[in-house]
This record gives structure tokens, C-alpha cells and sequence, in this order.
């Protein structure tokens, strides 16, 4: 299996990683939770679109609007296969991740929560997995409870549990299986079990895991799972929102006007069938053919090759700067319960500073909150620094990032 | 290059921070924060007559953020407090010595300007609600 995973081989791959920076240096890469590069298969599926049979799908009946809605389609029913759904009409095409889960707040959680009722989130989550519950609960009367989160960044499944003995007021669970910050990863199918149990429906925030994680949403269990291509190799621009089949027949309509209709009449309008109904408007139709070739390269390459790179370069990265003076490290310290980041602060020295002089060397952190206050309140910080990685990052860039983290350290005399 | 801004300056500044902590008592008391980076900074004044008697701010952040609040600390001390109206971001970038920052950092390095020009748009508004349009105009706050 190894064998077939050659780091160096897949880097040719990526244009942008040949490139050289303003003062000559090559771009190492270490932002890839906030999104990934483009192989030039990505890259030249987008461009062959837009040469060859650039069209609107679904309607027109001349030969390349037929290629375009054939190839846009094949999108969707790779990913079906890519995260093991029973159908294909259970993928629904979105912006992003933050629109995924508005689409659910939007449509499912105006239709089913009500005053009085109760969503269970966790203090890691992401703002795009808060903000359009707080909207929701702010208009329907709901109350969040947030799930706390031990010091080694691990769920505490005891007041998750004791969220969900509540009467049958908890009406949804929605968690991210993997912290962007922590970089923990999450029993995500211990919670689902435990919510169904009580009969709740569970979404989770597939954002940073199902770039990294062989992610099946049958054996999950989910009723609902958001993601995005853009940090899979895939174009911006394009989410990806799972709804089990019998969760999404009962769902009203999103974003309305073209294309999610069957019927249009003066006074009421019979929408279309799954899952065009909540596909509105004109698609952002060459990316995601352009995402079909980044599922293609991570099947080639395999998942468990890429969590297996992964695992082997944070344990690398993680004992390299684990001793480094006056560093903090976020999150688990068994890497194998890490997906592929590193969260930390070194003390006396503030993260855009850090990432400041790591430009110097042509390293790419994050530095601010990571869109995640609550979670950066409960740690008592206002910001930290994230290195996280992908299938093209090697062993010699961690050896360069820690030198550079090394001479931040001297100029600022820590 | 990242040498050339973190100078002695600025980190002489970040590390040593001048007229930094609370005024007890202030007549004006202003917090901004940077969403981006989470950079924090307050400011309070002590006014008598139209002059700055005292100023200190409190905050944290980055180094350029709080070396920038630092060093404009000292340049309005005991000034009147119209300068700060005059007061413009080339001062500041010229004042810390960065006139190279890129627009990310930039705002790190203004954002005690803004704080401050805030300040003294609340201390004159208080007194005279009608005025608050105008000042603000006139202050030019980003």
C-alpha cells in the first residue's frame, strides 16, 4: 500500500509548488485546513469545460449542454460513492460548508424547532457551525447547549450524554468531526449512536475531516454531513450537503427560482425532485466537474494512504516542536487521535508575528482565531498559530518550518 | 523581509511598552478590537481644558500593534487634543518606521490611531451630540 503513496511524485503535480516566491524562496504549504492546493488535474478539468462544452445544464438539448449535465452529474454520483451514499440524489451541490449547514438551519430547522426546544453543539465548533443555530434559536425561542471540551481537547461525552436526557426537548446534534483548532478527531459514530438513541438527528461538519478521513455515511450513521471541495483539492466554490433520503423528502425548499421547479404558475409553483429542488439558479457548474477530478486523484492515491502520510508527518512535525522553549501545543497528544494540524503558541510572541517571519522562509501558516472565539475564549487566548498538512508536504519542509520557528524565537530574544 | 520590521524599535517598544495600563477616573474610555487578528486596544484620557494630560492604553496583540500604540502614546502626550484629529495613517507608518507593511499588518499598525480618534470623536460628541457627524468627517477614521 505504501508503495504507491510517493510524495515527491504527487508534488509535480501541483503547479503552485513550483513556483517562486518575491524573494525566490519555494512556497511550503502549511494552510491546508484553510484550504488545499490544485492538482493540474483539477486545474485542466475546469479549463477543458470552459474550452470545449462550457453550457448550462439540465435543459438545453444540443450536444455540449448534454456533455455539461452528464459530467456535472458524474460529479455527483462519485461523491455518492466516495462517502458511501445509498443515493445520489442524496448530494446536494452547495457554495461551501458555512451554505451546507445554512441550507439545514434554512430549511429542516425552521420547519422542526420550536420554541423551547434544544441544539446541542460543542465549544470547538467553527462559526459556521454556531452562527445559523444562534439565528435559528433566536427566532424560533431555542436554547444551545454547548458540549465542553477536557484540557487535552477530547469531547466530554458525560455532558454531552446529560444534554440529551432532557425530555425530548434536544430537537438536533450538530458537531464537527474534527476540530480545526484542536485538530482532534471526534467519535463521531459513539455521538451519533448515543443522540439516536434519543431519537435526535445528528449533523456533522465533515469541513476538516472528510479531506483526511475515510469517511462512509452509512457505517456514520448521519442524518446530515456538510463539506467542502476546496480543502479536498477541489475548486472554491463548491459544498457538499448529504441529507439521508427520508430526512430530505420532508424537506421545504432552499434558495428558490430556476431549476429547482417542475411547475411555474401565476399563483403557486410545484417544485422539482430530489435533489434539484434545493439546487436554485445555475450551478457553479465547472467547478464542480473540476471536483470530480480531485476525487479521482484521492481514490487513486486511496484515503487510508493519505490519513497514513498524515499520521506519520504530524507525528514528525509534533515531536520536532514539542520541546521548544515556552511552546504551547492545542489539542491530544496522541497524534494517531489528531487529524493533519498543529495548533500552538510560543510565549512572548504573538502568531502574525510568527507568521509574519515565517513568510521569510516561504512557509504559509494560519495566525488569528481560526474562526472559533468560543472555543479561543474557553483557552484563554486571542489567537494562536496553525501548521496543518496534505499529501504533498514532506518531512524536509517540517525540517525548514522548525528552523524558521527557531530564528522567530531568536528575534524576538525567547 | 520580516528583519526590517521587527527592528529594535518596535521590539524595544512591544517588549517595554510606554504609558501602558488604566487611568483611574478617565475622561474618555475607548476599545476597538481587529477582527482578523484579534489585536485588542483601549485608551483612556485624561483631558484638561482641550489638552491631553495623561494617556495610556492597555491591550494585546502583535507586536506591531502594541509597539504602534506605544509610540503614539508619546506623540500626543500633553498635545491638545485637536492634533489627533490632523493625525494620519503615513504619520503612524512613518512614526514605527514600517512604511512597507502589507495590508494585512497595516491594520495592526493603525488600529491605536483608530481607537484614539474615537476617543477623542466620544469626548467631544458627549458634550455636543451634534457635532459627531462632522468630527468624524474631519477625522478621517478608517
Amino acid at each position: 500500500m505504501q508503495a504507491l503513496f510517493d510524495v515527491y511524485k504527487i508534488k509535480q503535480d501541483f503547479p503552485i509548488l513550483k513556483r517562486n516566491l518575491k524573494n525566490g524562496k519555494k512556497l511550503i504549504y502549511l494552510d491546508n485546513a484553510a484550504t488545499t492546493q490544485k492538482p493540474k488535474q483539477v486545474i485542466d478539468a475546469i479549463c477543458k469545460y470552459y474550452s470545449e462544452y462550457n453550457s448550462n445544464i439540465h435543459r438545453a438539448v444540443y450536444q455540449i449542454a448534454e456533455e455539461a449535465t452528464e459530467e456535472y452529474e458524474k460529479t455527483r454520483a462519485n461523491i455518492q460513492r466516495f462517502i458511501n451514499a445509498r443515493y445520489p440524489e442524496e448530494i446536494i451541490f452547495t457554495r461551501n460548508t458555512t451554505e451546507s449547514i445554512n441550507l439545514i438551519a434554512c430549511t429542516w430547522g425552521k420547519k422542526n424547532i420550536r420554541k423551547g426546544n434544544k441544539i446541542i453543539l460543542t465549544e470547538y465548533e467553527h462559526h459556521s457551525n454556531i452562527v445559523p443555530w444562534q439565528m435559528l434559536s433566536n427566532e424560533k425561542g431555542a436554547k444551545i447547549n454547548y458540549t465542553d471540551t477536557d484540557e487535552n481537547g477530547y469531547l466530554n461525552l458525560e455532558s454531552f450524554s446529560k444534554f440529551l436526557e432532557d425530555e425530548g426537548e434536544t430537537k438536533l446534534v450538530s458537531l464537527s468531526h474534527m476540530s480545526n483548532v484542536l485538530g482532534t478527531v471526534y467519535p463521531a459514530k459513539e455521538i451519533i449512536k448515543m443522540a439516536h438513541e434519543k431519537k435526535v438527528p445528528v449533523v456533522i461538519d465533515g469541513a476538516q475531516s472528510v479531506p483526511h478521513l475515510h469517511t462512509d455515511v452509512q457505517d456514520l450513521d448521519c442524518d446530515f454531513l456538510a463539506f467542502s471541495a476546496h480543502k479536498m483539492l477541489g475548486p472554491t466554490g463548491v459544498g457538499i450537503l448529504y441529507v439521508k433520503k427520508e430526512i430530505l423528502e420532508h424537506m421545504p425548499p432552499f434558495i428558490t427560482g430556476g431549476d429547482m421547479i417542475k411547475e411555474v404558475h401565476k399563483e403557486n409553483t410545484v417544485f422539482n425532485e430530489l435533489p434539484y429542488k434545493f439546487e436554485g439558479g445555475t450551478p457553479n457548474i465547472a467547478d464542480v466537474i473540476g471536483f470530480n477530478a480531485a476525487i479521482e486523484y484521492l481514490k487513486r492515491i486511496g484515503m487510508e494512504n493519505v490519513r497514513d502520510h498524515e499520521i506519520e508527518l504530524i507525528k514528525y512535525l509534533y515531536n520536532s516542536i514539542k520541546d521548544i522553549k515556552g511552546i504551547k501545543i492545542y489539542g491530544p497528544e496522541r497524534v494517531i487521535d489528531r487529524g493533519g494540524l498543529v495548533t500552538f503558541n510560543i510565549e512572548g510572541i504573538h502568531p502574525h508575528d510568527c507568521a509574519t517571519i515565517l513568510n521569510d522562509f516561504g512557509i504559509a501558516i494560519r495566525s488569528g482565531h481560526h474562526c472559533a472565539q468560543v472555543l479561543m475564549e474557553k483557552l484563554d487566548i486571542i489567537a494562536s498559530s496553525r501548521a496543518s498538512i496534505y499529501i504533498y508536504n514532506t518531512k524536509e519542509e517540517i525540517d525548514i518550518f522548525v528552523d524558521a520557528l527557531n530564528h522567530v524565537r531568536r528575534i524576538f530574544q525567547v | 523581509m520580516s528583519e526590517d520590521i521587527y527592528r529594535e524599535m518596535i521590539l524595544d517598544h512591544y517588549r517595554n511598552p510606554r504609558n501602558k495600563g488604566k487611568i483611574e477616573e478617565p475622561d474618555v474610555r475607548i476599545h476597538d478590537s481587529n477582527p482578523l487578528c484579534g489585536d485588542e486596544i483601549s485608551i483612556d484620557l485624561k483631558i484638561e481644558g482641550d489638552t491631553i494630560k495623561d494617556v495610556k492604553f492597555d491591550g494585546r496583540g502583535c507586536a506591531i500593534s502594541q509597539a504602534s500604540a506605544s509610540m503614539l502614546t508619546e506623540m500626543v502626550s500633553n498635545k491638545p487634543l485637536t492634533t489627533i484629529k490632523d493625525i494620519t495613517k503615513n504619520d503612524i507608518l512613518e512614526n514605527i518606521g514600517l512604511t512597507n507593511l502589507g495590508p494585512a499588518r497595516i491594520k495592526c499598525a493603525l488600529l491605536s490611531l483608530k481607537v484614539l480618534k474615537l476617543g477623542m470623536i466620544k469626548f467631544y460628541t458627549d458634550k455636543d451630540p451634534n457635532s459627531a457627524e462632522k468630527l468624524k468627517e474631519e477625522s478621517k477614521v478608517f
